[in-house]
């Protein structure tokens, strides 16, 4: 019997720094047995539990593509004890990666659609991996418009800035790249907050779904925006975080009424959750 | 084959004996101050005339703390940090005395420890390793109320064996195939006289007439699930409750639990063993945030989970079997009979 | 009891259609025999649904740290000690509290009620003179209340409310000539051996549900250390390090604020007899110090205030 629960193990390949306070690192991590990564099929929206042993475990979304090959990506927010070990981790260690988990974005629903990316802070995780999916050559032309609005608080705290920058000079993509504020003279991009930006950009929901990831209080204010856009409940797509352990709907900690984050989520619509206890 | 056997009082102890030379056999025992589940060292520590169990048997197949995986921490060793399956014994054994509430909870837990996709390793092969057999409730409790939920005194539901004492003896029920084996190999041949078998029905007719029905599951199956999660009455339910883990522990349909890591020295173990909702760092995120921070949350939860989104979401009833443990052990008295019959008023104020 | 009851009742529904509490904290009757719930009455008319037996062994004040409304709240002797305590530790201010005193008897044990039964069903329970009639299926048995006692209160010297806005009844005699440290003195005179196994069989049956620290009033701290994860002090698993730890750890936290209330012993749902590590403390704290627990506002508990001249051998 398949064992749930035993990770694959993975040595890390590198880890880079994305944000100026070093709170936010990717991890690139390879496959110990090349064989697991053919087990390892995933979808952009889904997460894995990432293992240490002698610390624990943690759920963190996938910031890698399928579509990129030999390896995969997790940024990793040092936040207690197995994000700060991971932190002091180097190039060579060894570690465990347990998935992929959950559900993903409706990619059968996006299918001919415009996609609407709204993204704020370190959750653009499973939205990087969204939009490296999205622009692969493989995967282009099932798509209409896609449209992204990325905020961070700074210049210095946005995730994967030479990528947002290389999709800022993108035909085939709109990015809305905006910080909250910046003493940068030479900062290229908009100033102001997420819900700020969108409602300025006002993407169209003429076919559209939008995904939406971010601070709980950068989506309290952006839905409003959203709602005046036109966009409807079943066509706003967010992922949820929620305490987790076992990450494969056992444990019973992450539920909000009758579904479990871990595997009936985290990728839920507003419908949804209109229809779930305000829990979360 | 399947017709129901019987078996002296005598005759019973002789075929746990038969039975313990081959493989373990796991019965009610009183140490301390109540009865616990364990393992017989002699036949003659079985005591059947118990009621029940402290503590459901739940922890024959989801122990307290049980250890998943090992691994290696020292430097140089090229296995390390990887993990490694612990050892666990899936010898065949055998569990006498388990009453219908009790198994009819294995059932309800089978719900969430296998399903399609996901099959937990450790359930799975414990139930497969284990034989169930039950005993009958000739007076059940003033707390059960196993009927009103959907199972009975009598219930097979889940067991294997059902035996039943009639006093100069027992009635022993092969109810499976898995059970009719153990029967046959611990000795319980002979036949079972019609009457016999009708002394045991009314047995069970009396104790199935000694309980009421208390509330309807099908109705709170029924409620609006925000309208229930919103209601006023929360707000007395939760006041008195002190968040321990009583109920959650002592409860044959919960099975929350924890995943912890544990080190000693250059090596370690990834355990699980059970945690509570009712703890209050039990939802609680790394970031701080903790969506049920509040002890209203935190009762509601407990309730809602068992008696209404476990309904909604498996389609098996609701995840209580009436063992009445709760009620007659929760240090405030709060009782799930009352709140079961708050939850399917028909007016929800 | 009755009086005690209506006295209760009474005090509440004044204090509520006064508007000089938010709530008034007492007991309602359980469900079951020998159990009460603790219960909130909010309005006059929820007033009426207060209770008091011999079956109100939880202790109230578990309800007070940190709470900002207005209460009135039932105590008897030992659960008003444990609210000087608590306004000493400003966990509650004394002028939000409307303190209802109710001098008791001794609370009655339902686990050896239970015992004497011999694991018969009781349904009802009905105390009346000093007796207490049982009735079961089958059955009906007459006790004497006397012979039922919660083990904290056969010893208690403070059955009356040390602090108190009204008194639901007449105070009572004092117990004396108690001897309450006869087990602790026992299990002194015990070699370490023996004593390692007396604590190794008591705590053998623990699950770690915590009933003992959540029903206990001076367990409030917002996280406890077994709790804490950053570091972990204690391990989650039945471990018996672990389990210790927990207990031996717990009782010291205690020393110089328990008042032997006995609601963790209560609590237990496995019976451990808990207050074998508090009572210890509170003999010791009572050798070297003098001191006994919530008497009087203007007595700061021992350990945490210094007096040059308190003891010093144990540690010089």
């Amino acid at each position: 019997m398949d064992n749930p629960y035993l990770p694959y193990p993975v040595r890390i390949e590198s880890i880079v720094t994305e944000t100026e306070d070093r709170n936010l690192k990717t991890f690139k991590l390879v496959f110990l047995d090349p064989a697991d990564e053919n087990k390892f099929s995933y979808t952009p929206g889904q997460f894995a539990e990432l293992s240490v042993a002698g610390l624990g475990e943690i759920p963190i979304g996938i910031a890698s593509s399928p579509t990129e090959k030999g390896f995969l990506k997790f940024t990793v927010n040092k936040v207690g004890k197995v994000t700060t070990h991971m932190h002091n981790m180097r190039a060579g260690d060894v570690m465990g990666v347990r998935g992929p988990l959950g559900n993903w974005y409706p990619w059968e629903l996006l299918e001919g659609k415009n996609v609407v990316i709204i993204g704020g802070g370190f959750a653009f995780t499973t939205l990087r991996s969204s939009i490296v999916y999205m622009l692969d050559p493989a995967h282009r032309s099932r798509f209409g418009d896609i449209t992204v609005v990325y905020g961070a608080r700074t210049p210095g705290l946005l995730l994967y800035k030479d990528e947002l920058a290389a999709w800022e000079q993108r035909s085939d993509i709109r990015m809305h790249i905006t910080v909250d504020g910046t003493s940068d003279p030479n900062w290229k991009y908009n100033v102001g907050f997420v819900p700020t930006v969108t409602k300025q950009k006002a993407p169209s929901s003429d076919n559209a779904y939008a995904i939406i990831c971010g601070p709980p209080i950068m989506i309290k204010f952006t839905l409003p925006v959203l709602t005046e856009l036109g966009f409807p409940p079943d066509r706003i797509i967010s992922s949820l975080e929620m305490r987790m352990k076992c990450g494969i709907g056992i444990c019973g900690r992450c539920n909000i009424g009758t579904e479990y984050v871990c595997k009936d989520g985290p990728v839920f619509s507003l419908e949804q959750l209109a229809r779930l206890p305000n829990e979360y | 084959m399947m017709s129901d056997r019987f078996v002296s009082k005598d005759g019973l102890k002789d075929g746990i004996r038969r039975l313990m030379e081959r493989r373990a056999v796991i019965g009610p025992v009183f140490r301390g101050q109540y009865h616990e589940f364990a393992q017989l060292a002699q036949v003659d520590e079985l005591d059947l005339t118990f009621q029940n169990s402290r503590l459901s048997p739940k922890g024959l197949f989801h122990p307290h703390s049980d250890r998943m995986f090992t691994y290696s921490l020292a430097k140089n060793d090229p296995e390390a940090g990887i993990l490694k399956e612990a050892p666990q014994d899936y010898s065949p054994r055998v569990a006498v005395g388990i009453r219908p509430c009790d198994a009819r909870a294995f059932q309800l837990d089978d719900a969430n420890f296998e399903t399609e996709t996901i099959k937990d390793p450790w359930w799975v092969r414990r139930r497969e390793a284990t034989t169930l057999v039950g005993l009958g409730c000739n007076q059940p409790c003033a707390t059960c109320f196993c009927t009103t939920v959907g199972t009975g005194p009598f219930d097979t539901a889940g067991l294997d064996v059902l035996l039943v004492d009639l006093g100069d003896g027992y009635l022993a029920r092969p109810v499976t195939e898995k059970g009719r084996k153990l029967l046959d190999e611990a000795g319980f041949a002979a036949a079972a006289p019609a009457e016999a078998s009708s002394r045991a029905g009314e047995l069970r007719k009396a104790a199935e007439q000694s309980l009421g029905k208390l509330f309807s599951t099908e109705a709170i199956a029924g409620q609006n699930t925000l309208e229930l999660f919103n209601a006023a009455f929360w707000d007395e339910v939760q006041f008195s409750c002190i968040n321990c883990g009583t109920c959650t522990f002592l409860c044959p349909t919960c099975w929350c639990f924890d995943i912890q890591d544990e080190v000693s020295g250059e090596k370690g173990d990834r355990l699980r063993l059970w945690d509570s909702c009712m703890f209050p760092l039990f939802t609680h995120h790394g970031s701080g945030h903790n969506p049920r921070s509040q002890k209203l949350q935190r009762v509601r939860q407990r309730f809602m989970h068992k008696l209404k989104y476990y309904q909604d979401k498996y389609h098996l009833g609701a995840a209580c079997v009436g063992c009445g443990r709760c009620v007659s052990h929760c240090p405030v008295n709060i009782d799930i009979r009352q709140v079961a019959q708050l939850m399917s008023a028909s007016c929800i104020c | 009891m009755y009086a005690y009851t209506d006295r209760i009742r009474e005090i509440a529904r004044r204090l509520l259609s006064e508007d000089r509490v938010d709530l008034v904290i007492g007991y309602r009757k359980g469900t079951v025999p020998f159990m009460n719930e603790p219960f909130a009455a909010r309005t006059p008319e929820q007033a009426d649904r207060l209770w008091w037996d011999s079956f109100c062994g939880a202790n109230l004040a578990n309800y007070l740290p940190r709470r900002t409304d207005r209460v009135g709240i039932v105590v008897k002797g030992c659960d008003s000690r444990n609210v000087v305590v608590q306004i000493l530790e400003n966990q509650i201010p004394r002028d939000k509290l409307f303190i209802i005193g109710a001098p008791c008897k001794g609370m009655l044990d339902r686990r050896r009620i239970a015992a004497e039964l011999g694991g018969k069903d009781a349904l009802v329970a009905e105390e009346k003179n000093g007796r207490v009639l049982v009735q079961g299926r089958g059955f009906e048995v007459d006790l004497d209340r006397g012979a039922f006692l919660q083990e904290n209160c056969s010893i208690c010297i403070h059955r009356n409310p040390v602090i108190y806005d009204e008194l639901a009844a007449d105070l009572v005699e004092e117990q004396s000539g108690v001897d309450r440290y006869a087990d602790v003195r026992q299990v002194e005179a015990m070699t370490s051996e023996s004593r390692w196994e007396y604590f190794e069989e008591l705590i053998r049956p623990c699950i770690r549900c915590y009933a003992c620290r959540n029903a206990c009033p001076q367990c409030y701290c917002p996280t406890c250390f077994v709790d804490e994860s950053a570091p972990q002090w204690v391990g989650k698993t039945l471990d018996p390090t672990d389990t210790r730890t927990f207990h031996f750890l717990r009782a010291y936290h205690l020393a110089g604020r328990c008042t032997d209330c006995g609601a963790c012993e209560r609590a237990c749902p496995v019976g451990i007899k808990v207050r074998q590590f508090t009572k210890k403390l509170e003999k010791d704290v009572k050798e070297l110090y003098g001191y006994e627990v919530g008497l009087s506002l203007e007595e700061r508990p021992p350990l945490d205030t210094f007096k040059p001249g308190d003891p010093e051998s144990f540690i010089m």
